[in-house]
């Protein structure tokens, strides 16, 4: 796929492996600060709304099962909400991958002759890099929601799904605000005054800008229905003022009946910013009466790696994903690291098992290692994502992609897990490695711990100590144990410890 | 009731005591203990590091080792969910049909400490003795795969001459995660500092826990800093009596 010209697109190969990325979001004491009081916050009050709900175990399951059967039919259900959007006054387009999306939805700006369009908050549009797609075609995209508008303004990426700009205080806001809006020399950093500068200006481009582009929260295959939730309302402005809507969507977000969303609708405010309900959703079905909202709607359904990840009988269960974040906030990795250090539009945990599939294990290889296996994600995703299933099962392809070179097969680790691997199978070498490795460790103990290793693990002794193989296994002393006891001259009890 | 004592290499090697004091803890319980001298180790390093289908030979051995065994009982719930969780996943992935069965037939039989005694001996008491200020770290594995619960509290709150304090944010990962503490040394760091300021902040003598892999990375730490906290093994705070309790201290000197 040619992306000649274009700037280097979000989903696509990190440019750094998540360690070194991450090293350099550890040391940002600013950064720390801010994550770490987002993220405390948040998990609080989700514990709380939560914990309201007699039946949210019943939720999960429901969600985590509609999703399933609706990846298992998804072929069906998507021909079937082709023909309801049809049906309804809409237009649906097919594509392929992110060039293809980037592509309809130009062509569809520049046949208004439109040089303009307002967003609605949406990752998948910052999957397939479609704001620099378009400013390569001379068309200007302006962001609404406050947040998106922030990461915009500041030329910056997202470091979070929902909270694009959670890494970022009051503060820092205001300078950007300062620095790019008209009006705001005098700008304050309370949160007021920050969300009149940012009104002010997008007012101005709800009224004049002709199209806009949304992603997709729910699509409902039975009445070709598109569903958009949010907090501010800005994106309920883009859906009535302009006289052409696009949404793109990515396959798997589909349901497929009106019903299903009475689940969603649920799981997702709770699990995403803690609230009952969400303050703004949006549906709407094919083309608005005259002057009622948009007379020209176009769906653009896309694919881009998601059937290839869909044909991953073990990985398929990423693409159930109803992106309410909750994983993000609840990941002590992503607390310090923020989102940067994952190089992807989706961070976190999702990320850490949705971008390598898109992208191919062999691109993104870090990222299932981004992560301590502790199990939280899994616990809170509303959809029952099992996370470190998926991230472990991603590993195995790692590894299954470097051992099928000679560079991967030669390489120290790999040497290493099978030199490990056939000293555990058998007893005997086991136990001789235990010795050796206690000869071996006799220079390094000093006061009973190990205070550095050499290569790789050093990392391990930059600040914690080792314990050393013990003077005497258990082993050992079962041995003992059990000869004293053989030969009764010793009660029992007395080797114990 | 006749128990097999899995102790895993890790306990094995590195921490003894651990292994010996289930051993005073279940005789003293009246349980008949054996440890199969042809155990190794359950294969969870290898598993998690992608190394998948190298943990195959481990999980045959780990069966043929313990097919025979009436319970197996081990002190580490990380190891303790491999075999329970990730065997059956090994054996169907790249094992045979016979595996399978082995698997399925023996991975319920195989306990964590403290849920054995709590769950299926029924027992909360054990008559321990330790006179100590003590928090204690819930390990991710305990709680989000086995579901460990409330069983190892139940067995310290019943330990006479213990003062039990509760650990801010207990169930957050230290930052341990096996390999990851390597490949992602900074981060993990990162998660261990937090995680010691909240035990200090306990001012316990004791840290424990029912994992020893997380007890190396926090008690690593502690070490480091000079901190005079000392890591214990739960199984190590149960089996201490009135009659050892001086020598209680030294446990992990
Ligand atoms: S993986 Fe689960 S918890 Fe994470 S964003 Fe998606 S739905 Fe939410």
């Amino acid at each position: 796929m040619s992306r000649e010209g274009v700037p280097p697109l979000p989903v696509s190969a990190p440019a750094m492996p998540f360690q070194d990325a991450a090293r350099l979001s550890l040391g940002d004491t600013q950064l720390r600060f801010n994550m770490g009081k987002a993220t405390t916050t948040i998990r609080a009050k989700r514990y709380k709304v939560v914990d309201e709900m007699p039946d949210w175990q019943n939720l999960r399951e429901a969600g985590r099962a509609i999703k399933d059967r609706t990846l298992r039919h998804l072929d069906k259900y998507l021909i079937q909400l082709e023909e309801s959007v049809t049906r309804v006054g809409g237009k649906v387009h097919w594509a392929a991958d992110a060039e293809d999306a980037n592509r309809i939805v130009a062509g569809i700006v520049k046949s208004h002759g439109a040089k303009e369009v307002v967003k609605i908050k949406s990752l998948t549009t910052d999957e397939i890099g479609l704001n620099e797609a378009l400013a390569h075609q001379g068309i200007k995209a302006y962001e609404t929601d406050l947040a998106e508008l922030i990461i915009q303004l500041a030329d910056e990426r997202s470091s979070h799904i929902l909270v694009p700009a959670i890494h970022k205080s009051r503060a820092e806001i205001r300078e950007i605000f300062r620095r790019t809006l008209e009006n705001t020399e005098h700008l304050g950093d309370e949160p007021k005054e920050l969300a009149a500068a940012a009104r002010a200006h997008l007012r101005r481009k709800f009224l004049t800008v002709p199209v806009a582009v949304s992603g997709v929260n729910f699509g409902v295959a039975d009445t070709g229905t598109i569903c958009i939730v949010e907090s501010e309302g800005n994106g309920r402005m883009c859906l009535t003022l302009p006289k052409v809507l696009v949404s793109v969507m990515g396959i798997e977000k589909l349901v497929p009946t009106w019903r299903d969303l009475e689940v969603f609708l649920q799981l997702l405010p709770r699990s995403s910013t803690a609230e009952r309900m969400n303050p703004y959703t949006s549906f709407w079905t094919g083309i608005a009466p005259p002057g009622d909202g948009p007379d020209e709607f176009h769906l653009i359904l896309l694919d881009d790696g998601r059937s290839k990840v869909l044909a991953d009988r073990n990985g398929r269960q990423a693409l159930h994903c109803i992106r309410c974040s909750a994983c993000l906030n609840i990941c002590p990795v992503y607390e310090r690291t923020g989102g940067h250090a994952y190089n992807s539009v989706y961070p976190g945990p999702i990320g850490a098992i949705l971008t390598p599939q898109l992208v191919g294990v062999e691109n993104a290889g870090s990222l299932p290692y981004a992560s301590s296996l502790c199990g939280a994600c899994y616990e809170v995703c509303p959809v029952k994502i099992n996370i470190p299933e998926v991230l472990l099962h991603l590993r195995g392809e790692v590894v299954r992609h470097k051992q099928a070179t000679l560079a991967g097969k030669l390489s120290g680790e790999n040497i290493a897990m099978q030199t490990v691997a056939r000293v555990f199978a058998s007893p005997r070498r086991y136990e001789a490695a235990q010795k050796a490795g206690r000869l071996g460790q006799k220079l390094m103990v000093k006061g009973g711990v190990i205070e550095r290793l050499p290569g790789q693990l050093g990392g391990w002794t930059a600040v914690r100590d080792v314990y050393p193989i013990a003077p005497q296994t258990f082993r050992e002393w079962w041995k003992q144990r059990e000869k004293v006891s053989n030969t009764k001259t010793v009660p029992r009890q007395e080797a114990r410890p | 009731m006749r128990v097999s004592l899995f102790i895993t290499c890790f306990n094995d090697t590195l921490f003894p005591n651990t292994g010996k004091a289930m051993v005073a803890l279940l005789e003293r319980l009246g349980h008949q203990v054996e440890f199969p001298m042809g155990q190794t180790c359950c294969g969870q390093m290898h598993y998690n590091s992608g190394y998948q289908r190298e943990s195959l030979p481990l999980v045959r051995h780990f069966v043929d080792v313990f097919r025979d065994a009436e319970v197996v009982v081990s002190p580490s719930a990380s190891c303790v969910s491999m075999v329970q969780e990730v065997y059956p996943r090994v054996a169907a992935e790249f094992g045979d049909e016979s595996l399978r069965r082995e698997v399925a037939a023996l991975s319920p039989r195989v306990h964590e400490l403290s849920m054995f005694l709590v769950d299926v001996l029924g027992v909360e008491d054990v008559g321990a003795y330790f006179p100590h200020r003590v928090t204690f770290h819930t390990t991710c594995h305990s709680k989000r795969m086995l579901h460990i619960g409330e069983a190892p509290q139940k067995l310290l709150r019943k330990v006479r001459g213990i003062d039990l304090v509760e650990l801010p944010r207990a169930d957050e990962c230290c930052g341990f995660g096996g390999t990851f503490a390597v490949k992602n040394a900074d981060t993990s760091i990162a998660m261990l500092s937090d995680k010691i300021r909240c035990v200090l902040d306990t001012r316990a003598e004791y840290c424990a826990s029912a994992d020893n892999s997380c007890l190396m990375h926090i008690g690593g730490g502690l070490h480091r800093q000079r901190a005079g906290v000392n890591p214990i093994h739960l199984a190590e705070i149960l089996a201490s009596t009135d009659e050892d309790a001086p020598a209680a201290k030294e446990v992990r000197s």
